[in-house]
């Protein structure tokens, strides 16, 4: 990129310095992309654990995400970087429910496609300190009735209830309009009602 | 307004993304209608269930490690250092993570703003982080800004005005990369973080509590400006008008 440190040569000052060595070295695109990327990590695993459903595939994915975004951090221009961050997230998810989808045709019911999830698709494989908030009643029976959801309005559910992001931030990363974002919420939401309701029925 | 519609938007109604027009009109059905009354009560109910669960998951560290081992290491930079950043942005994330509070600020984008521009500032305070160009010339940070940002920001030295200038440096608000202009007042750092807005009014200065921070912020010249510090409010306020008058001065930097 010529042209972009005039202000070195021009102003040779004593007083100036550099740190981390010239702007486009890989050790400064680094810092910089942990400064901007890392941060979320946390968002972008929990992301992960809803979508692939599975702790080693979900860290599996994160580590892809990560090194994807660094490699594309140079002609990252915007909007925001955790839409960003998961969109390349929900590409490598999706990558991986295609190997999944080749790989176990005898395993369907591993498939976040199939909607009509007669067991629980949620299941924790140990009860590690991580997860055992997670076993408390409600957020247990919270945790299931989502998972039970169906994509693509698992994964809308999912952006906006757990990760908070605007209607906007999840028409970028699921690539589609607002409007298509709005309806699977709405689609969601119902789906996930007619679970909740029903939850609370047998009790009385 | 029909029930199908009502069935869409009442959602955009509970996440705090209908415009006022039609956050009335929906409203107004719900209010003659039974039928769509009860769903909202139900997802309000869903919605606050969800919220007061911690339903997120914590990255092992482990895999901060692996993401961490395959990036080029920065010279200069010690690991210890590189593993306080790390904490530093779980624990930033923490914050933000605090469900029903990021659930309720969340439509608030200048209280969130406010809380990113809080964990910039704590950010920079670790060690190699203040500045990228370190240097007491305006003119030599302010060209370092150029290519780097769509608007550089007006650097101006206040060091007669008592604020020394100590350099600049590319951050990230929101993630969106912004210029800081970093300052110091005896042993304060103050970050002057600048951005571009559409808006063109002047807003006049006025300083916030955030989290045990001073923020002023004002608005010129289709900039936003943003004084962070943990120097006093009347000191910060110095700051500012002395910016201020000395961009007026210069002829808008
Ligand atoms: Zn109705």
């Amino acid at each position: 990129m010529p042209g972009q440190r005039p202000a070195a040569r021009a102003h040779p000052a004593a007083n100036t310095t550099m740190l981390f060595g010239s702007p486009g070295d890989d050790q400064t695109k680094a810092r910089r992309f942990r400064d901007a990327a890392l941060p979320y990590l946390d968002d972008v695993y929990t992301v992960a654990r809803y979508l692939l459903r599975d702790p080693a595939d979900a860290e599996d994915a994160v580590q892809e995400c990560y090194l994807r975004a660094l490699k594309h951090f140079d002609t990252y221009r915007g909007p925001a970087i955790k839409p960003w961050l998961l969109a390349i997230l929900r590409n490598v998810c999706h990558a991986e429910f295609t190997r999944r989808a080749r790989s176990a045709a005898t395993a369907i019911d591993d498939l976040p496609e199939s909607g009509e999830a007669t067991a629980p698709l949620w299941q924790e494989t140990e009860d590690t300190p991580e997860t055992q908030a997670l076993q408390k009643r409600d957020a247990n029976s919270i945790q299931r009735m989502i998972a039970a959801l169906p994509e693509p309005f698992h994964e809308t559910f999912v952006l906006r209830e757990i990760q908070n992001l605007s209607y906007r931030e999840i028409a970028e990363i699921v690539d589609a309009p607002v409007g298509t974002v709005m309806s699977r919420l709405a689609r969601a939401r119902a789906m996930l009602r007619s679970a909740w309701l029903a939850e609370e029925e047998p009790s009385r | 307004m029909t029930c199908d519609e009502s069935d869409i938007l009442l959602h955009a109604l509970i996440d705090g993304e209908l415009d006022a027009g039609h956050a009335r009109e929906v409203e107004n059905h719900i209010a003659t209608c039974a039928r769509c009354a009860a769903a909202l009560r139900t997802y309000r109910d869903m919605k606050a269930a969800i919220a007061a669960e911690d339903m997120r998951f914590t990255a092992p560290a482990h895999l901060r490690q692996r993401i961490e081992a395959a990036m080029p290491q920065p010279r200069g930079t010690s690991r210890r250092s590189l593993l306080a950043g790390f904490a530093m942005g779980s624990a930033v994330s923490a914050m933000a993570a605090t469900g029903i509070v990021a659930i309720v600020l969340r439509t608030d984008d200048e209280q969130r703003l406010a809380s990113e521009i809080v964990s910039a500032h704590l950010r920079s305070l670790q060690a190699g982080h203040l500045t990228d160009v370190l240097s007491t010339d305006q003119h030599t940070v302010k060209p370092w800004f150029n290519g780097r940002l769509d608007v550089s920001p007006p650097v101006i030295d206040l060091t007669a005005l008592g604020f020394t200038l100590i350099g600049g440096r590319l951050d990230y608000i929101d993630g969106r990369a912004i210029g800081a202009v970093v300052y110091k007042r005896r042993a304060h750092v103050i970050n002057l973080f600048v951005a571009q807005t559409p808006n063109a009014t002047h807003s006049p200065a006025r300083t916030e509590d955030v989290q045990g921070f001073n923020i002023r912020r004002w608005r010129d010249h289709g900039l936003n400006f943003w004084a962070v510090s943990d120097l006093n409010a009347d000191e910060l306020a110095e700051f500012s008008d002395k910016f201020e008058k000395a961009m007026q001065a210069n002829g808008n930097g």
